[in-house]
């Protein structure tokens, strides 16, 4: 696979996640062993409207969506690897106006758990939040063929 | 944050509507909240916006999370007599079974609380407490 193709399968498959398309998550990068996802900015996930800052349900779901989404990079057929657990640790609130980014690379995978370690943050490098999580292997056959084929591009 | 009038109304009443309007994101995911005595409940409606698996269909994970998340924080504010939003420092996440296309509803304890930081456990559940969906514990910064 090359970033093109690992691309167009991750936006295909966080196109197909309501909440991730409410949010408007994009695809910003991918390598082999990565994925940088995109959360803008927007008024809906504000969490504290003094501020402006958004809430941290909303770092959670950008970063639970891109660890869970790392693995299209890594794997060459699709799987999709429920959530087992996560932590987040939070560094400091997302600056308001400007979109957040998550970097999430696989640093372990085994036959039936991946384990991911991500990195939200903002432009200029600033750490927002950092998460670890674990994903379990149900395989590709948990899924039906059609679903499959859709994130592959295989069948359009 | 918060407003005070809308924090007092709240803890008179027992009327959640205004404070949770107060939140966009309480409002963007749908979060509801009942008292019954003094013990809160959180609930969040099924809504197709919310989910995350198409196949099952689930809700996203990230959402259960941010559901319980805002829940300890509401909850931790009301415990505390405090008019500010607790800073969450960090939160841990099980997802024990897939939350399903059904309203999910919360409950917080306040495991430990000292000058600072606060400890909050959260369970959230959906057709039957007894078969929780995710647990989660979380750390709150109280002043600062």
């Amino acid at each position: 696979m090359n970033d093109k193709i690992r691309a167009d399968r991750v936006t295909r498959f966080i196109q197909s996640l309501n909440q991730a398309r409410e949010l408007g998550v994009t695809v910003a990068g991918t390598t082999e062993s990565s994925l940088t996802l995109c959360l803008p900015y927007s008024n809906q996930i504000i969490g504290n409207p003094d501020t402006g800052v958004i809430h941290g349900g909303a770092i959670t779901t950008l970063m639970d969506t891109t660890s869970g989404s790392v693995m299209i990079c890594a794997l060459d057929i699709f799987e999709l690897c429920p959530t087992l657990d996560l932590r987040v640790d939070y560094m400091r609130p997302a600056e308001p106006g400007k979109p957040v980014y998550a970097r999430a690379e696989i640093y372990r995978m085994t036959r039936n758990i991946i384990f991911t370690r991500c990195e939200a943050y903002q432009e200029g490098g600033e750490t927002v939040a950092n998460c670890v999580a674990t994903f379990m292997r149900i395989g590709p056959e948990a899924l039906p063929k059609a679903y499959r084929d859709k994130i592959t591009g295989d069948v359009l | 944050m918060t407003d005070p009038e809308i924090l007092r109304y709240t803890r008179e009443t027992g009327d959640f509507s205004q404070l949770i309007a107060s939140i966009p994101y309480a409002d963007h995911i749908g979060l509801q909240c009942d008292r019954f005595g003094d013990d809160l409940i959180f609930r969040l409606p099924a809504k197709e916006q919310n989910l995350g698996n198409p196949i099952l269909p689930a809700i996203h994970g990230g959402v259960i999370g941010g559901f319980m998340e805002l829940s300890a924080a509401i909850y931790l504010m009301l415990a505390q007599e405090t008019n500010r939003m607790p800073r969450i420092v960090n939160f841990s996440l099980d997802y024990l079974r897939a939350g399903l296309n059904q309203e999910t509803y919360a409950e917080c304890q306040l495991t430990r609380q000292g000058n600072r930081v606060a400890n909050v456990m959260i369970t959230a559940w959906q057709k039957s407490r007894s078969r929780p969906i995710a647990t989660a514990r979380a750390h709150f910064l109280l002043e600062g």
